[in-house]
């Protein structure tokens, strides 16, 4: 995976000769395989959420709302308060991660707020994947942050106020040494 | 093939599907194809066993020289009477390599592992939709996809969490348990480049996000410069469109890097300047390290071996052995396999089943004759780069024992004077 800046510049100078004698330049390397997506098309399945909020739809939760919510459609397969399971362990947690017993949460691991919602949009209900509207995803983010001590019982979560949350475990990332990545 | 009937045999550990399984074993012992102690439930036939020769009157099958055999079939099954099976969970299943030959895993028996299973997919629909940093946001249809120039290669692909259990001890009982998140095709597809070119790549993206059409629309962002190398939009495995729990009709495969990278069921690539940190690359697939850190975007699979028989489970005779075993590197090709028959004290070379391809099994065997003592056998491998597989000591030392992902130790396998294999760590 080693790339030198000369090999890329020897590569360059090459395409730069080759062009005006027309052996290749990007459009002629096209095969014209494919349609134009239509802005319809890409809205249809664009549904990540950036740390930075972008992708983030209109709509607002409450920590109320989202008590109720998670009662009826979470609570079955990660307990009542978020700590019972049987399914992934949702709170508490904070400051185990470098015991004998790491407990990891949203409160204690997750680095981004924003990943919440797009991983409640796009995977849960395990049963019923996509089913929450934006409203409902609001709810059960902000239920699940509060419950985790990182915001209040009267916070309201939207696309202004989610990607503004600091989390606990924000700085508790490295990237992986062994490739040469850049991560931003 | 003139093997001696009373050479070494391996019970094979496997578990019967049906009770017709069963009784496909029960007749195969009556008929004393094998002769090492069965166990409860009965012994598979070995490849490289000559069955003993049973008399026309003796069983329900006549001598097959006598009868016509069955007429050609529109699909093959595999013989009546071979039941190695995937050993399935809740989640995934488990490759038997304790019961295989050679490098490639018949289709039918790799490895899965799905985040809310198999989805149900019309190929004549599906589509893959390219966006974000690109100059023509497009849509391909498969037969769009099937019309580029096509690359085949065969490469492993092993979860990052195969061995994860090991962490914490010596856990899984057979090799299908402690290394069945493992699989090797011949995989046939389009370059991710040549798909990505079509769609013009604007200079400032930098990470591309692919998401697949399945109950979790699985999602994982990837460096772009290093997928524009080698990544491949796969349509076929082992020469076939691919098998629906592999990503029927299309997925990513990445060769040498992290299976949950390759991306089944493939619909959507989306090109940014940043990764979507989404909850696959942050609070699953890090790798925990003893000081609280985690460590994120660990792609690369590290060199690996295991000896897959004799192994967990199985039974050896003293007498000549074969001990085989499969070794693989996400860096590129295997240089060396080494064997120690003694627990670790001395290695000796094993052989290696050429051609070796780079991110591939590589098949290796050893000749070894047990006197009856107990035993620890391992194996471990060098990578192209000088990587070595390390011992397990040195691998909890550097990572401590919470990463779960990655686990890459030399194995241990322990003989006791009955020839029993079992699952240990030294």
């Amino acid at each position: 995976m080693c790339r030198s800046r000369p090999a890329t510049s020897i590569i360059l100078a090459l395409g730069l000769f080759l062009m005006p004698i027309g052996i290749s330049t990007a459009e002629e390397s096209r095969y014209g395989f494919g349609q134009p997506a239509t802005e319809v098309d890409i809205t249809a399945w664009d549904i990540d959420v950036a740390p930075n909020g972008v992708g983030l739809p209109h709509g607002r939760g409450t920590v109320q709302q989202g008590a109720t919510l998670y009662a009826a459609k979470c609570a079955a397969c990660h307990g009542p308060t978020g700590t019972e399971g049987p399914k992934d362990r949702l709170v508490g947690g904070q400051g185990s991660l470098a015991t004998e017993h790491p407990i990891k949460t949203i409160g204690s691991y997750w680095p981004y707020a924003t990943t919440l919602y797009d991983y409640i949009h796009r995977a849960m209900p395990f049963p019923a994947p996509q089913s929450l509207t934006p409203d409902e995803v609001y709810d059960l983010v902000a239920w699940l942050l509060h419950q985790n001590g990182i915001i209040s019982k009267d916070a309201v979560m939207d696309s202004r106020t989610l990607p503004a949350i600091r989390m606990p475990n924000r700085n508790g990332f490295i990237s992986d040494l062994r490739l040469d990545v850049p991560i931003h | 093939m003139n093997v001696r009937r009373d050479m070494s045999l391996f019970d094979k550990d496997v578990r019967p599907s049906s009770t017709e399984d069963m009784k496909q074993e029960a007749r195969i012992d009556r008929r004393t194809w094998l002769t090492s102690a069965a166990s409860l439930v009965g012994a598979t036939v070995v490849g490289l066993i000559t069955p003993a020769l049973p008399s026309s009157a003796e069983g329900e099958s006549p001598d097959p020289t006598r009868v016509p055999g069955r007429g050609p079939s529109p699909y093959g099954v595999r013989a009546q009477g071979e039941t190695t099976q995937r050993l399935t969970i809740a989640t995934h299943s488990l490759t038997p390599h304790h019961a295989l030959h050679g490098t490639i895993t018949p289709s039918a028996l790799h490895f899965e592992r799905h985040h809310n299973g198999v989805p149900s997919i019309n190929p004549d629909r599906h589509r893959l939709l390219i966006h974000g940093l690109v100059d023509r946001p497009l849509t391909f249809s498969m037969n769009d996809l099937a019309r580029f120039p096509s690359v085949t290669q065969t490469l492993f692909i092993e979860c990052s969490g195969n061995s994860g259990q090991e962490w914490k001890g010596p856990t899984g009982k057979t090799v299908q348990e402690t290394h069945g998140l493992m699989s090797t095709s011949e995989w046939t597809g389009v370059p991710l480049s040549t798909v990505l070119a079509e769609a013009g790549i604007k200079p400032d993206a930098a990470w591309v996000l692919a998401e697949g059409s399945d109950a979790a629309a699985m999602t994982r962002s990837l460096p772009l410069a290093e997928v524009l190398n080698d990544a491949l939009l796969c349509y076929a495995q082992n020469g076939e469109a691919l098998r629906p729990e592999q990503g029927y009709p299309l997925r990513l495969v990445i060769p040498g890097w992290e299976g949950n990278t390759c991306i089944k069921w493939i619909r959507r690539l989306k090109l940014s300047t940043a990764p979507f940190m989404t909850r696959e690359e942050t609070s699953r697939y890090t790798d925990l390290m003893r000081d609280g850190t985690a460590r994120q975007f660990t792609f690369v699979m590290e060199a690996k071996s295991v000896i897959t028989s004799p192994s967990g489970g199985q039974r050896i005779r003293p007498g000549f052995v074969e001990i085989r075993g499969l070794a693989w590197s996400g860096r590129g090709k295997i240089v060396t396999a080494e064997v120690s028959t003694d627990g670790g004290r001395t290695w000796q070379a094993a052989q290696l089943q050429h051609p070796i391809l780079s991110h591939c099994h590589t098949r290796f065997r050893f000749g070894w004759r047990w006197n009856g003592d107990e035993t620890i056998i391992q194996s471990r491998c060098i990578d192209e780069t000088g990587y070595v597989q390390p011992t397990r000591a040195a691998l909890v030392a550097a990572l401590g024992v919470h990463s779960f992902y990655h686990y890459n130790a030399i194995h241990s396998w322990k003989i006791d004077r009955q020839g029993n294999v079992t699952n240990v760590q030294v």
